[in-house]
C-alpha cells in the first residue's frame, strides 16, 4: 500500500504529468472564463504556436542535455535570420520552398557549428559563446534585411503551417509530432542518445569510456541551430511575411519550456516529451492571459508570477544542509 | 604544482589585478579609435562616451556581484526600467522641484534594492535556477514598470538632465559619478563581504561547511545588484531625460558581456568589479570604433557583433591562461 502510494506520488511529481495536468487545468479555466477557449479550432491554433516554440526548444533541449552548462542563447538570432532568409528566397512562390529550407538549414547548421567549435575546441562557456553569436546574428539580420525589404511566404508553406493537412490537423503539428517521435528515438534508442546523456551526467567518465564528447557536443549545437532554423522557416508560414527580430521572443522561453519539461539546466537528465508539454504549457498560459482582457502590465506581471510558481513544481536545488 | 618562478609571479600579479587584460583591450581600443578618428579622443568625445555608457558601467558592476557568487541576474535590465519609470513618475507627481527629485531618486534606489532582495529570496530562498528564475522575475518587474508608466514619454525637469549633462567647477558631472563609482569599487573590494562572496562562488558547499552564512551572502549580492541597477537607472534618466518602461531590457545581456570582458568567470569565485566597469567601456569603444572605422551603416551591427564575440572569446582564453 505504501509502495503503491509512493509510486503514485512519484508519478504525480513527474514533470510531464505536472505539465499535462497544468495544461488541462488551464484549458478548463480558460473555457470557464471565456467559452470557446478550449474549442478544437482554438486548441489547434494554440498547438501551432506551441509547435514553433517547441521546435526551437528541441535544439535547446539537446544542448542542455549535453551538460557542461550547455545553453544556446543564439537560437533567437538563428530564428530571426532564417525567417528573413526564407522570406527573401520564397518571395511568395512555391518553387522557392525547397531552396529556402535548404538555405535555412545550412545557415542554422553553420552557426551551430561555430558555437560548437568555440565551446569544445576553445572551451568557451556556452552562455558566453552563444551570447556573442547572438550579437553576430543580429548584426547579420540587419545586413540581410537591408538587401530586400521583406519576403513573403510561399502559399504552400502557409497552408502547411496553418491549414488542416491530415485528419483535420495542420502539417505543422504533424511535423512537430514527428520531431517529438524522432527526438525520443534519438535520445532513448540510439548510441548517440546514450552518449548525450553520458556526457551530460559525467563527462570525464564518458570520455574514459571512449565517448567522443567533443564531437557529440558539436553535433548538439549544430542540431540546435538547425532546429531554430526550421522554426524560423515555419514562422514565416504562420505570419505570412518576415518581420524584424521575430526570434527574440523564443530565446529565453525555449529555455523555460525545457525547464518546465523537467530537464534541469545541469543536463544529463530529462527528455523531449516533457519539453513539448512545457512549450504547450507556456503558450496556453500566455493565451489565457491574453483572453483575460487585462492590460499589458497585468498580463506581464501575472505571466512572470505564474512562471515563478510553476518553477516551484520542478527540480529545485538541494538544500546545503543535510 | 611546480611552476617556473616568473610565471608564478606573473600569475600573482594577474590574480591581484584580474582586470589587467581588460585594461589592455581598453587602451588598445582607445588607440585604435584615436587612429581611426583623432577627434574621437577629444575631451568632449570621451565625456560623451562616458555619458552614454555610465549606465552600463553601473549595470555591469551590479551584475558582477551575483556572478561572483556563481549566480546570474537576467532581470537587471527590467529593474533598471522599473526604477526609471518610478523615479520619473514620482518627480512628476511631487511637483518637479529639487526636493521631489531627491526624494524620487531615493525611492528609486529603494525600489531597485527591494527588487534585488526579491530576486535573492526567489533564487536563494526557493532554490530556483537563477537563469530561469530571474528571467521570470524580470517579467514581473516589467509588468510593474508598465503599470507605473504604460507608454514611454514622460519628461523629467530640465534641471535633472542639465545637471547630468552639465559641469561642476568646469569638470563634467559624469566624471564625478565615475569617481564615485571608483570609490565604491575601491571600498567594496576591501570588505570582508567580498571575500566571503568569492568563497561562496568558488565552492558553495565548502563555504557553508566552514560556517559562512551562504544564504545571506547570496541574497545580499542580489540586493547589491538591485541597488546598483537603480543607480544605472538614474544615469539613464540623466541621459534620455524621460521615462520608458522597457528602456533597460535590452541592456541585460550587455551587462553579462561586460562582466565577462572584464575578466570575471561566470562560474564564480573570482573576478573584478573594476574589470566589469572597464568591460562596459570596451563595449562602448567597440561600437564607436566600428563607426569611426567607416564601416558602412548596414554592416555596422554585424561588425560590432563579430568584434564583441572575438573580444569575449579572447577575454575567456586570456583569463583562463592566467589563472591556470
Amino acid at each position: 500500500m505504501t509502495r503503491l502510494s509512493t509510486s503514485i506520488a512519484d508519478l504525480v511529481r513527474t514533470p510531464l504529468v505536472v505539465a499535462l495536468s497544468l495544461i488541462l487545468a488551464l484549458l478548463l479555466l480558460g473555457e470557464l472564463l471565456s467559452p470557446g477557449f478550449a474549442s478544437s479550432s482554438q486548441i489547434m491554433r494554440l498547438l501551432i504556436v506551441a509547435s514553433i516554440l517547441g521546435v526551437v526548444a528541441a535544439g535547446q533541449n539537446l544542448v542542455i542535455l549535453g551538460g557542461r552548462e550547455g545553453i544556446d542563447l543564439s537560437v533567437g538570432g538563428v530564428v530571426s535570420l532564417s525567417a528573413v532568409i526564407a522570406g527573401n528566397m520564397m518571395q511568395g512562390s512555391d518553387a522557392g520552398i525547397i531552396p529556402a529550407i535548404l538555405a535555412c538549414l545550412a545557415t542554422g547548421a553553420f552557426f551551430g557549428l561555430l558555437n560548437g567549435l568555440g565551446v569544445t575546441l576553445l572551451r568557451i562557456p556556452p552562455l558566453i559563446m552563444t551570447l556573442g553569436m547572438l550579437g553576430v546574428l543580429q548584426g547579420l539580420l540587419v545586413v540581410v534585411r537591408s538587401g530586400i525589404p521583406s519576403g513573403l511566404a510561399a502559399p504552400g508553406l502557409a497552408r502547411f503551417v496553418t491549414q488542416p493537412f491530415l485528419f483535420g490537423v495542420p502539417g505543422m503539428i504533424w511535423l512537430w509530432g514527428a520531431i517529438g517521435v524522432l527526438m525520443a528515438l534519438l535520445l532513448r534508442r540510439t548510441l548517440f542518445g546514450y552518449r548525450v546523456y553520458a556526457i551530460g551526467s559525467n563527462e570525464n567518465a564518458a570520455r574514459m569510456a571512449g565517448v567522443p564528447a567533443d564531437l557529440i557536443r558539436i553535433s548538439l549545437f549544430v542540431l540546435s541551430g538547425m532546429f531554430a532554423a526550421v522554426a524560423g522557416f515555419c514562422i514565416i508560414g504562420y505570419a505570412g511575411s518576415s518581420f524584424s527580430n521575430v526570434g527574440a521572443q523564443y530565446m529565453l522561453p525555449s529555455i523555460i519550456a525545457v525547464v518546465l519539461g523537467g530537464t534541469p539546466l545541469s543536463g544529463g537528465k530529462g527528455g523531449y516529451t516533457g519539453t513539448m508539454a512545457g512549450a504547450v504549457l507556456l503558450i496556453v498560459l500566455q493565451s489565457i492571459l491574453t483572453t483575460l482582457n487585462i492590460e499589458e502590465a497585468g498580463r506581464q506581471f501575472a505571466f512572470g508570477a505564474t512562471l515563478l510558481v510553476l518553477m516551484l513544481f520542478y527540480g529545485r536545488g538541494k538544500a546545503l544542509r543535510g | 604544482m611546480s611552476m617556473p618562478q616568473s610565471t608564478s609571479r606573473q600569475r600573482s600579479v594577474f590574480e591581484r589585478f584580474p582586470f589587467i587584460p581588460a585594461l589592455g583591450i581598453l587602451v588598445a581600443l582607445l588607440i585604435l579609435n584615436g587612429i581611426a578618428e583623432p577627434r574621437s579622443m577629444s575631451y568632449g568625445a570621451i565625456t560623451g562616451l562616458i555619458k552614454t555608457y555610465l549606465a552600463l558601467m553601473f549595470l555591469a558592476v551590479a551584475q558582477s556581484f551575483v556572478v561572483f557568487s556563481a549566480d546570474i541576474d537576467l532581470s537587471v535590465g527590467a529593474i533598471l526600467s522599473l526604477v526609471n519609470v518610478v523615479v520619473v513618475v514620482l518627480i512628476e507627481r511631487l511637483g518637479g522641484g529639487p526636493d521631489s527629485v531627491l526624494l524620487a531618486c531615493l525611492v528609486g534606489v529603494l525600489v531597485g534594492t527591494l527588487a534585488g532582495v526579491f530576486n535573492g529570496l526567489v533564487v536563494v530562498g526557493l532554490r530556483l535556477q537563477p537563469i530561469v528564475a530571474t528571467f521570470a522575475t524580470g517579467i514581473v518587474f516589467t509588468g510593474l514598470a508598465l503599470w507605473v508608466l504604460p507608454v514611454a514619454g514622460m519628461p523629467v525637469p530640465q534641471a535633472f538632465w542639465r545637471t547630468y549633462g552639465g559641469r561642476i567647477f568646469e569638470i563634467p558631472f559624469v566624471f564625478y559619478v565615475v569617481i564615485l563609482l571608483a570609490v565604491f569599487i575601491w571600498l567594496a573590494v576591501r570588505t570582508k563581504y567580498i571575500i566571503e562572496l568569492m568563497a561562496v562562488g568558488d565552492n558553495r558547499l565548502a563555504a557553508y561547511q566552514s560556517g559562512l552564512p551562504v544564504t545571506r551572502i547570496r541574497i545580499k549580492a542580489f540586493a547589491l545588484c538591485g541597488l546598483l541597477s537603480a543607480f544605472a537607472a538614474l544615469c539613464i534618466i540623466g541621459d534620455t531625460a524621460s521615462g520608458d518602461p522597457v528602456v533597460g531590457n535590452a541592456m541585460t545581456l550587455y551587462s553579462v558581456a561586460a562582466v565577462v570582458l572584464g575578466g570575471t568567470a561566470l562560474s564564480g569565485g573570482s573576478g573584478s568589479l573594476l574589470g566589469s566597469a572597464i568591460g562596459a567601456l570596451i563595449l562602448g569603444l567597440i561600437n564607436s570604433f566600428v563607426f569611426f572605422a567607416g564601416v558602412s551603416s548596414e554592416w555596422q551591427n554585424f561588425a560590432q557583433g563579430v568584434a564583441v564575440l572575438v573580444a569575449l572569446m579572447a577575454g575567456v582564453l586570456v583569463t583562463r591562461r592566467i589563472s591556470k
